[in-house]
């Protein structure tokens, strides 16, 4: 007996899920182009920090800028040079100009910033500046 | 800039049963190409260096996956979180046509690229034909 395979599964939603998928891949112009990167901030008493993924891109490709309490991360994806006989069975990963402006939780001045890529992951550590420190408060006996 | 979530890229999660330790597994996006020599497979995979991946041909089954050293800065605490950070794992069913000996991987910059080369054709053989 004929059965397709999303019946045969025991995960009542993989029809659901399959259909999802499809319908995703071929109406790309009616969802919003989501940001890219996406990034993940980390906050201290000393620093703050900002990882994202960019896999596949040449750390010279990358340009970071600080303004007051806005960092931006701009570049480039560059598609993967194939000869001009190419057959193409999938093209899941996209490419082109990126860039993404991040409010930071204070002003940061240029030269505090340190930006690291490790395997497709950037790290840019944003040092806090001294003025902008929580400072403890002394009582003093009345 | 307004205050408003932004919606970004979004990893999706593989489709394999989940691990014992709780950690999240993601299917790497891909591009496969195919030229003269054979098949060229292009996995995003950020955070997986070329000691934690893993290739294997079993059965036309080619399995990748992919370790993740987690970045998590010392002394900090993670205020905001768009995306999240888990193993890599995707398989495809090939064709009989490729040569498992020759099929190479490297990573570059979390972009690990597979080449499938395809099996050299079978030469025909001259069968010589000798008088008895």
């Amino acid at each position: 007996m004929f059965q397709p395979e999303f019946l045969r599964r025991s995960d009542p939603f993989a029809l659901m899920r399959s259909m999802l998928r499809d319908f995703d891949r071929l109406t790309p112009a009616l969802t919003v182009r989501p940001a890219f990167p996406a990034v993940n901030v980390w906050q201290g008493d000393e620093a703050a920090a900002i990882t994202a993924e960019l896999p596949g891109i040449d750390p010279a490709d990358i340009e970071i800028t600080v303004k007051d309490n806005v960092l931006t991360i701009a570049g480039e994806r560059k598609a993967p040079q194939v000869p001009d006989s190419a057959r193409w069975h999938r093209n899941e990963r996209s490419y082109g100009k990126f860039s993404r402006a991040v409010r930071l939780p204070f002003a940061a001045s240029q030269d505090k910033v340190e930006a690291r890529m490790t395997n497709g992951v950037l790290r840019i550590v944003v040092g806090r500046p001294e003025e902008d420190r929580p400072r403890k408060i002394e009582i003093k006996a009345a | 800039m307004n205050n408003d979530v932004t919606q970004t890229t979004d990893k999706t999660p593989a489709a394999t049963p989940e691990t014992t330790t709780g950690g999240r597994i993601y299917r790497p996006l891909a591009d496969i190409v195919e030229t003269d020599e054979g098949v060229t497979l292009m996995l995003e995979m950020p955070g997986v260096g070329a000691d934690d991946v893993d290739v294997t041909l079993e059965k036309r089954v080619l399995t990748i996956r992919g370790k993740v050293r987690t970045t998590s800065p010392e002394k900090l605490q993670l205020a905001y979180a768009e995306y999240g950070e888990g193993d890599f794992e995707r398989s495809f069913t090939l064709s009989d046509d490729f040569d498992p000996e020759r099929i190479g991987a490297s990573v570059w910059h979390g972009v690990l690229t597979v080449t499938l080369p395809r099996a050299a054709k079978a030469q025909p053989r001259k069968i010589a034909v000798t008088a008895s």
